[in-house]
C-alpha cells in the first residue's frame, strides 16, 4: 500500500454522501471548539489540566468514520478527543472529566481528563504511560480472529467488532510495547490497525531523535504488516487509506500501520510551554495549514458546505459546548465512598 | 483417591478448564507443542490444538498485555511466564493496567486473566530462575495473588482463578512440581481464593507460610512434634491476596507465638504484613516477639550448590526456629 496514491485509493472517499462528509466536518468542529473551551477553562483556573488534540481532527475522524462506529474496538491516546466524540463521547461527558465530577463515565473521575473509555462503545480504557494500549489493542484483534476461528460468533453478525484501531504518537513508538504489539499483530495477521499520529514533537524532543528512519511506516515491513503514510491533515485522505486498511482486517489479510503526518497546533499539554523549542514561524506556518480550515474550503469548492451552514454549524457547536460546561460546572464532586468502589469485580 | 504430582493437578486444572469453556486459551513461551518446559501443558496443544494453546513471541509484556486485551474481549486467558524471573518485563502491563483496569474504568471494564508462574530456588536456577517475586505484587490492589502448596489445593485454586473476573497472579513453588505429591479427587471441584488453610493443628506456636515453604513447614512441625513434642498450628496461606486475616489471627490468638517463613529476601518480604497484622490486631495475645524466618538479604539465589542451600530455608532451619521460638 505504500506504493498506493492517494488518488488511486479516493473511490473511497468520492463515495462518501453530502450528509456523511458534512457530518464528519461537524465531528471535527465540535473537537476544537471543545478543545479550545478546555484551554480557557484552565487559563480561567476552573480546570486543572488538558491536553489538546488540535491539529489531528482530521486524522480521527477520517479513522472513526472508516470503522464500525460503537462496533469495531478502539483503543485510543490522549489526543484522540476527536476520534472519541466522533465514536460517540459526548461534550457533556469530557467536560465532566476535565472538572473531574460524578457522573463522569470514562472512570467515575478518577482518571485525568482525555484518558478515554466507553465499554459500550467499545472503547479501551487507557492509562498514561505510553503505548501500554498496543498490545492490548493486538489482545482485542487476537480475541476477534479466536472467536471466529473457534466458532464463539457467527462472522456474520453485525454486533461483533471485526478489528481493532489502536492510535499513539510517533514518540510513542520508541516503546517495547509498541514493538511487541506490532509483533503479534504481524505473526497472526490480526485485524488490527495502529495509527501514528506523527506532528514530529514527543513534548519537545524531535523525530530525529526517536528514530533513524524518516517514516514510521517503514518500520512496518519488520513487523510483516503494510505500512503506509498518509497527509493527516487531509481528512479524506486518511478515510481512504483507512477504509483500504478497514478492507484488509476485514478480510482477514492482516494488520496495518497507518502515519498520519500532522501538527500539534498546541502546546503538549496545558503545562507545557513549547516556545522553549519549537520556533514560533513553524507553529504560524502549520497553522495556516489547519485541517480543519483545509476541510473548510475543500466542502465549500464542492457546494456541499456554504457561508450560511457554517455560522449555523458554529452555533450549534457553541450551545452543545455551553451546555455541556454549565452541566459540568454545575455537576456535585463524587461521593468520597466511590473512593473504595471498583477495586475487584465480584460476581 | 489417586495420588498426583503438583504439577499433574495444575495440568488436570487448565485441562478441565479447558474442556469446560471454548473462551479459555493459554498462550506463553513454548507451552504449544513442547508442553511447556516444565511440562505443565503436556499434552494440551494435541487435545485443545493450536488455536487454543498459543506459543507466543519470546516477549513476556506482549504475553500479559496480549491476554489483557483478549480478557477484555470476553476470552479467558492463561498466561504463562516460563519463570517468574523473568515477569519484570510485564510488570507494567500487570501492575499499571490488568491491576487498574477495573478501578479506572469505572467498575466496567474487567480483566479476567490468569498468569502461570513456576517460582522459587532450591532447583539450581541460579540468580534468574529462582526468585520469589510475590511480594512486588501484593502491594498491588486489584491483583490477586495465589500460591498453593498441595496438588488438591493447586487443582482447585487454579480453576478458582481461571473463573475469577480479576487478575490473579498464581505462582508455582516449581521445586515442588514433582516432589510433593496427594491425593486428588476425580472430578470437579474448586478451592475458594482468599481463604487460608489450617496445614497442621497444635497449640504451642503458630507457622506461617506457603508454597515449598508451607510444605517444608508441614515437614519441619512434624519433627519437632515427634523429637521434641512442640505443637505447632501450620498455616497454610494459599491466596496472598486478599489476605486471610480471620484463619491468621485465629491460630495467634490460641497460640501467642507466630513464626513465618517465606524463601524471598526477608526485608520488606510478605511476612512483614503479616506481622503487621498480628502486632495491630493480635497484640493482647502476644507471647513471644514475632519471628520471620526469609531467605538473606542479598540480590537473588546463587548457583553454586552450597551457597543456594546457605539461600534457602530448609525443613532443618524452619525446625530450628520453630525450637527457638517455644523455648521463649
Amino acid at each position: 500500500m505504500t506504493a498506493l496514491t492517494n488518488t488511486q485509493l479516493s473511490h473511497f472517499s468520492a463515495q462518501l454522501s453530502a450528509e456523511t462528509l458534512l457530518e464528519m466536518y461537524w465531528y471535527m468542529l465540535l473537537a476544537r471548539r471543545t478543545d479550545e473551551r478546555a484551554w480557557l477553562l484552565h487559563r480561567q483556573g476552573k480546570i486543572a489540566f488538558h491536553i489538546s488534540g488540535m491539529g489531528h481532527e482530521a486524522t480521527q475522524v477520517g479513522a472513526a468514520f472508516a470503522i464500525q462506529r460503537g462496533v469495531d474496538y478502539v483503543a485510543p491516546y490522549y489526543r484522540d478527543l476527536a476520534l472519541c466524540l466522533a465514536i460517540g463521547i459526548t461534550p457533556r461527558d469530557f467536560m465532566l472529566s476535565l472538572f473531574g465530577k460524578a457522573g463522569e463515565i470514562t472512570s467515575k473521575a478518577r482518571q485525568m481528563p482525555s484518558h478515554w473509555s466507553h465499554k459500550p462503545l467499545h472503547i479501551l480504557s487507557t492509562s498514561s504511560p505510553v503505548a501500554t494500549q498496543v498490545p492490548q489493542a493486538a489482545g482485542l484483534a487476537f480475541a476477534i480472529k479466536y472467536k471466529r476461528e473457534n466458532g464463539l460468533i457467527d462472522p456474520n453478525d453485525a454486533s461483533q467488532p471485526r478489528l481493532a484501531l489502536t492510535c499513539l504518537g510517533e514518540g510513542s513508538t520508541s516503546q517495547g510495547e509498541w514493538h511487541e504489539g506490532m509483533n503479534w499483530a504481524g505473526v497472526h495477521k490480526l485485524p488490527f490497525i495502529c495509527i501514528v499520529q506523527n506532528n514530529n514533537y514527543a513534548i519537545s524532543v524531535p523525530i530525529e531523535q526517536q528514530m533513524a528512519v524518516s517514516h514510521v511506516a517503514e518500520r512496518a515491513s519488520a513487523y510483516g504488516v503494510l505500512g503506509v503514510t498518509v497527509d493527516g491533515t487531509d481528512v479524506l485522505a486518511v478515510y481512504d487509506v483507512m477504509r483500504a486498511a478497514v478492507e484488509r482486517a476485514y478480510n482477514g489479510e492482516g494488520a496495518t500501520l497507518i502515519e498520519a503526518k500532522c501538527y500539534r497546533l498546541t502546546p503538549h499539554s496545558s503545562d507545557d510551554d513549547d516556545r522553549t523549542y519549537r520556533p514560533r514561524e513553524e507553529v504560524e506556518e502549520a497553522k495556516r495549514a489547519d485541517p480543519i480550515l483545509r476541510f473548510e474550503r475543500h466542502l465549500l469548492e464542492r457546494g456541499i458546505l456554504t457561508e450560511a451552514l457554517k455560522q449555523e454549524y458554529e452555533q450549534r457547536v457553541r450551545q452543545s459546548v455551553d451546555e455541556a460546561q454549565r452541566y459540568a460546572e454545575n455537576a456535585p464532586y463524587p461521593e468520597e465512598s466511590s473512593l473504595y468502589e471498583d477495586v475487584y469485580m465480584t460476581t | 483417591m489417586p495420588e498426583m504430582t503438583l504439577i499433574d493437578a495444575i495440568r488436570e486444572a487448565m485441562d478441565e478448564e479447558l474442556a469446560r469453556d471454548p473462551r479459555v486459551f493459554i498462550t506463553g513461551e513454548d507451552v504449544g507443542k513442547r508442553g511447556g518446559v516444565f511440562r505443565a501443558t503436556m499434552g494440551l496443544y494435541q487435545k485443545y490444538g493450536e488455536k487454543r494453546i498459543v506459543d507466543s513471541p519470546l516477549a513476556e509484556l506482549s504475553i500479559v498485555a496480549i491476554g489483557i486485551g483478549a480478557a477484555c474481549a470476553g476470552l479467558v486467558p492463561i498466561c504463562e511466564i516460563q519463570f517468574a524471573d523473568f515477569i519484570h518485563p510485564a510488570f507494567n502491563q500487570i501492575v499499571n493496567e490488568a491491576a487498574k483496569m477495573y478501578y479506572r474504568s469505572g467498575g466496567t471494564w474487567n480483566v479476567p486473566l490468569t498468569i502461570r508462574a513456576p517460582y522459587g530456588g532450591g532447583i539450581g536456577g541460579g540468580l534468574y530462575h529462582s526468585q520469589s517475586v510475590e511480594a512486588f505484587f501484593t502491594h498491588v490492589p486489584g491483583l490477586k495473588v495465589v500460591i498453593p502448596s498441595t496438588p488438591y489445593d493447586a487443582k482447585g485454586l487454579l480453576k478458582s482463578a481461571v473463573r475469577d473476573p480479576n487478575p490473579v497472579l498464581f505462582f508455582e513453588p516449581k521445586k515442588g512440581y514433582r516432589s510433593i505429591k496427594g491425593e486428588v479427587p476425580e472430578g470437579e471441584y474448586t478451592v475458594p481464593l482468599g481463604k487460608a488453610r489450617l496445614a497442621r493443628q497444635g497449640s504451642d506456636l503458630s507457622v506461617y507460610a506457603y508454597g515449598m515453604m508451607a510444605h517444608y513447614a508441614v515437614q519441619a512441625a512434624e519433627q519437632v512434634a515427634r523429637e521434641d513434642g512442640i505443637q505447632c498450628d501450620v498455616v497454610d496461606l494459599r491466596t496472598l491476596l486478599p489476605i486471610d486475616k480471620e484463619t491468621i489471627l485465629a491460630s495467634f490468638k490460641k497460640t501467642g507465638k507466630a513464626l513465618i517463613v517465606y524463601e524471598d529476601n526477608l526485608t520488606m518480604g510478605y511476612g512483614a504484613e503479616i506481622a503487621a497484622i498480628l502486632s495491630c490486631d493480635g497484640f493482647e495475645y502476644m507471647d513471644a516477639p514475632i519471628m520471620r524466618l526469609g531467605g538473606p538479604d542479598v540480590p537473588a539465589v546463587p548457583f553454586s550448590h552450597p551457597l543456594q542451600e546457605a539461600f534457602m530455608p530448609n525443613p532443618h532451619k524452619i525446625a530450628a526456629a520453630i525450637r527457638q521460638l517455644a523455648a521463649y
